[in-house]
């Protein structure tokens, strides 16, 4: 006879005081399963990213004119160009597929990074606590206030060219902050839980304790805390490369959209330039925090309603 | 008047189907009555208290009724009962230190209180005064932050607010349970107290904890699994349980002055059942020493003797268990 | 065996740690083997803080803890290792004290990955299930079940049965039973009890003096982190000669017996009384339970009682705790009877 998870029994076991907070009480692996496939906002978020990066991997098969070649510019999209030509006469269905696959990667590349470094000094600190902690918290707040513009203009007039590696480093040292402090807040909560002193009891050193007793519990919310990098790290990408301090070869929907706006498709009416890049970036952001939504109800029970 | 409560049904929805957490409930509370309402972690008491007051988004009721003071509580609908909340009923909450807003004053999240209700703060000030000096604590913990003040202090500060308006039914679900022993005193005394002047006319104090309700306690109504299991008078039910598990419950609890190794208690064997598929029969069959065959059916709650209910089949005619008597 | 030598505690609170609390001051005691020896005060007295010391879990400010002889502070490493083989505990909340990601019998796992590491699998099951049987719990019943499979009578037990495969000396029980249902509860206290037999010392730390009545041998009553009573159980309860623990005593609710008319038996931290009408005793400070020389009656008592109700008064109720933890003087404990000591202040006032 199996009793009812802690989660289920929430207001009336006596007892104990409900499980709250996302990373806690985890029940089966099924059961998440089971409410991820039937929240309308996560299969939404997610469709949309997937049909995205469905598109990124695949688009270069349907690439009919490469990108590098001049056509006729000018031209509105028509069955040989998709997405028509841009006032060089580009085609800008493959620059597109390029710009999107860069993109991605840039995100996935400095989403990745800015969330290992917050998890790495997330976990330190607030696991140590006390002079470690505080010294980590003037570096965050550091890195907060410092302009990442600023810096990126200084890099970009130290380096020759920039390589989307290079943005997505950056991008990576300098997001970081704010999932720093998510997970510290996390675990803190977690450190004063009794497994973490029966842990210490057990013998288990401290390294062994983040990675096995605390990361584990935290594991919904690192994954909330990288879709949310991710679509940050994407969403800066692009507002970097439109100001001019992207990659200096390359293409990215954020390059596109700033060679729109210098070469006056506005105003020329060139909209099927800036259109594609502008709404990809946007659907693909919002997609993932849609998705970030409806994760944070799939893991958190008392988001649900049944 | 008082509080009538008729075959009570409230369950959980969950994914594996309806836990029955209040099955078949009738019972009554007198005007002026303190009824404390006890059980173990499960069974369904804090269920029973809450729904009274306000259903959680999981819970539904699926039939029953129940009446305060002649007239229908409509439980179920929470727009109606909108307008008996506070007002007619009135809940004291577990961790009643948390209830209190950490960015109001005291007096602030009062007057919101009285506001959201339609009561004017400024009339209502004396006699908040006049009460929240009654419980010891001084007229300007009004202008206080809850971080300001101690967790006994708190506590008092809820009371007092929950009963301001005078509520026919007060329901405190665990109030002491994270209290020291001083205050748990001071609290239980309160609610005498409160009972006394009028600002409440019945009350169920719902806990865990026999020795509180053994203080403060006119009636005691002993919950087993999502159904009830006795109720009588507060020292009968102490000194002359008659169902087993309240016998057991009663002889498991250590009093002062009792030594292991003069008298050694006795917990009781097992767990009680999962309240999804609830076993036909009496509930505390398998952990009972004088379950016998009639209790494969279930023992209907009756009043055996004036005042004292039981759900046994020892006691409500049924046939007695083969070998004679049974201690009661 | 464990020596708790005028330990003191002080947490730093603030930003940059400006302020401080005490939450512990200059206690002392021994817990000895074969005894369970409770650990009786209110929530703020300081008793999960000792039993943290105790488990090296938070460092002392200043006093010794020796284990056997040897001061706890300096252990680092295998040696701390080798101290966590001969002391554990078991916490308060059952369910907390589980890692809700793995199966509940990975706390042995992670004990033999420590301790154990040459002991063969069969072998090491076979110590675990008669480790288990030991505390009552059918080995088919826990293992291989998740936390929120089992209760919470069944969890503490699994602990104890850990504690055990380590073949401890000293448990250390932070209040273990007050999140249990109350028919188990007496399960595991028994079982706390019979621990003794096996030369274990426990110290049971508790704010239910009846539970602490039932199994212990020696009692020590802690307010505001000083000891203020201890000595063998009998000998406080039937004589308990501070106010403080006369005070516990009259407000435990007792299942038959209603509460007695005590002076002063509602306080909370302020010092503040309900009112009592009917006796019409007015009162904002209940003097003789605040005031550390609290219990004496003679006239030397009093004129000090008085000195210091009239310096509280003029401080304000806020800081009473904090005004007390930081300025009352640590008393010294004095024998009344063989076995049996009480803090009774110096009388400076």
């Amino acid at each position: 006879m199996t009793a009812l998870r802690p989660d289920e029994l929430v207001a009336w076991e006596e007892d104990r005081p409900a499980a709250t907070d996302a990373g806690s009480a985890k029940p089966r692996r099924f059961e998440f399963l089971y409410f991820a496939v039937r929240n309308k906002k996560l299969l939404l978020g997610l469709s949309i990213v997937v049909l995205f990066v469905l598109f990124a991997v695949f688009g270069p098969l349907f690439v009919q004119h490469p990108m590098l070649n001049y056509y006729v510019p000018f031209r509105p999209p028509s069955s040989s160009f998709w997405f028509g030509t841009n006032y060089f006469g580009q085609d800008v269905f493959s620059e597109f597929v390029s710009g999107l696959r860069e993109s991605l990667l840039v995100g996935l590349l400095g989403g990745c990074g800015a969330t290992l470094i917050g998890m790495t000094l997330g976990f330190i600190s607030g696991y140590m606590g006390g002079l470690i902690d505080e010294a980590l918290n003037v570096l965050c707040n550091i890195f907060l206030t410092m302009p990442v513009l600023v810096l990126l203009i200084l890099v970009a007039g130290f380096l020759h060219h920039t390589s989307s590696l290079v943005e997505a480093i950056l991008i990576a040292c300098t997001t970081w902050t704010w999932s720093m402090r998510a997970i510290r807040a996390q675990t803190f909560s977690l450190v004063s839980r009794d497994f973490v002193g029966l842990a210490r009891l057990s013998g288990e050193k401290s390294r062994q304790i983040i990675m096995r007793e605390i990361a584990p519990n935290m594991s919904s919310y690192l994954l909330l805390v990288f879709i949310l990098s991710f679509g940050g790290a994407i969403l800066t990408a692009a507002s970097l490369d439109y100001l001019g301090l992207g990659p200096s070869n390359g293409m990215s929907l954020g390059i596109m959209m700033q060679q729109a706006s210098d070469w006056n498709s506005l105003q020329l009416h060139l909209w099927w330039w800036f259109v594609p890049p502008g709404a990809a970036i946007t659907c693909i952001v919002g997609g993932l925090y849609l998705a970030n939504v409806g994760l944070d109800e799939v893991f958190n029970p008392k988001l649900r309603e049944l | 008047m008082g509080l009538t409560v008729d075959h009570l049904q409230v369950c959980y929805r969950t994914l594996r189907g309806d836990v029955k957490a209040v099955d078949d409930v009738t019972f009554g509370i007198e005007d002026g009555e303190i009824m404390g309402l006890a059980g173990e972690s499960g069974c369904g008491k804090s269920t029973l208290g809450n729904s009274l007051v306000r259903m959680d988004v999981r819970m539904r009721q699926l039939g029953g009724r129940v009446e305060l003071d002649g007239k229908e509580l409509p439980i179920s609908n929470e727009r109606a009962m909108r307008d008996f909340r506070f007002k007619e009923v009135s809940i004291v909450p577990q961790y009643a230190m948390s209830a209190l807003n950490p960015t109001r004053r005291v007096g602030r999240m009062v007057a919101e209180l009285l506001k959201s209700r339609g009561f004017d703060y400024k009339s209502a000030l004396p006699e908040l005064e006049r009460r929240v000096k009654l419980v010891g604590l001084d007229a300007d913990i009004l202008k206080r932050y809850p971080i300001e003040l101690s967790g006994g202090m708190k506590q008092r500060v809820v009371m007092v607010i929950s009963t301001l308006l005078n509520p026919s039914l007060l329901i405190a679900d665990e109030i002491t349970s994270a209290l020291d022993v001083s205050t748990q005193r001071a609290v239980g005394e309160m609610l005498l107290e409160f009972r006394d002047r009028n600002f409440v006319r019945t009350t169920m104090v719902i806990t865990h904890d026999l020795s509180i309700l053994a203080q403060v306690a006119d009636t005691i109504l002993v919950m087993y699994a999502g159904k009830l299991a006795e109720k009588a008078k507060a020292d009968v039910v102490i000194n002359n349980p008659l169902h087993p598990y309240t016998q057991a419950l009663i002889s498991s609890l250590p009093d002062v002055g009792m030594r292991h190794d003069e008298h050694t208690l006795v917990g009781i064997p097992g767990r009680p059942p999962p309240l999804l598929n609830p076993p036909a029969g009496c509930r505390f069959r398998d952990r009972c020493p004088f379950a016998f065959d009639r209790c494969a059916n279930p023992p209907p709650f009756v009043e055996v003797t004036p005042g004292h209910s039981v759900a046994c089949w020892l006691h409500s005619g049924g046939a007695s268990p083969a070998g004679g008597d049974e201690p009661c | 065996m464990l020596k708790i030598d005028n330990v003191t505690k002080v947490f730093k609170t603030g930003t940059f740690g400006g302020g401080s609390v005490p939450a512990v001051r200059g206690a002392s005691f021994e817990i000895l083997p074969g005894e369970v020896t409770s650990l009786i005060g209110e929530s703020g007295s300081g008793k999960s803080t000792l039993g943290k010391m105790i488990l090296r879990l938070t460092p002392v400010t200043s006093g010794t803890i020796t284990f056997e002889g040897t001061d706890i502070a300096g252990l680092k490493g295998k040696r701390l290792r080798e101290y966590y083989r001969h002391v554990q505990g078991v916490f308060q909340d059952p369910f907390s004290s589980y890692n809700p990601v793995y199966r509940a019998d990975r706390v042995f796992a992670t004990i033999k990955h420590s301790y154990f590491p040459s002991v063969g699998s069969d072998e090491w099951h076979e110590r675990v299930e008669t480790a288990l049987k030991s505390v009552g719990l059918n080995p088919g019943d826990v293992l291989n079940k998740f936390t929120h499979q089992l209760s919470g009578g069944q969890l503490q037990r699994i602990l104890i049965a850990r504690a055990l495969l380590l073949e401890i000396k000293i448990l250390v029980a932070d209040e273990i039973i007050s999140m249990i249902d109350a028919s188990t509860r007496v399960d595991v206290l028994n079982l706390l009890s019979n621990l003794k037999a096996r030369g274990l010392g426990v110290l049971f730390i508790t704010h239910d003096l009846s539970l602490g009545n039932y199994i212990s041998e020696r009692t020590i009553i802690l307010r505001r982190g000083a000891v203020v009573e201890m000595g063998a159980t009998q000998k406080v309860f039937d004589n308990p000669q501070h106010e403080y623990t006369r005070m516990l005593l009259t407000a435990v609710p007792q299942l038959h017996k209603k509460w007695e008319a005590g002076p002063e038996h509602d306080l909370d931290a302020t010092g503040v009384i309900l009112q009592d009408q009917r006796r019409g005793r007015p009162g904002r400070y209940s003097r003789s339970s605040l005031h550390p020389l609290a219990g004496l009656h003679s006239r030397k008592g009093r004129r000090a009682q008085q000195a210091a109700a009239e310096r509280e008064a003029a401080e304000g109720a806020d800081r009473t705790d904090t005004y007390l933890r930081t300025h009352e003087e640590i008393a010294p404990l004095v024998e009344v009877e063989k076995d049996h000591f009480v803090a009774i202040p110096t009388g400076t006032g």
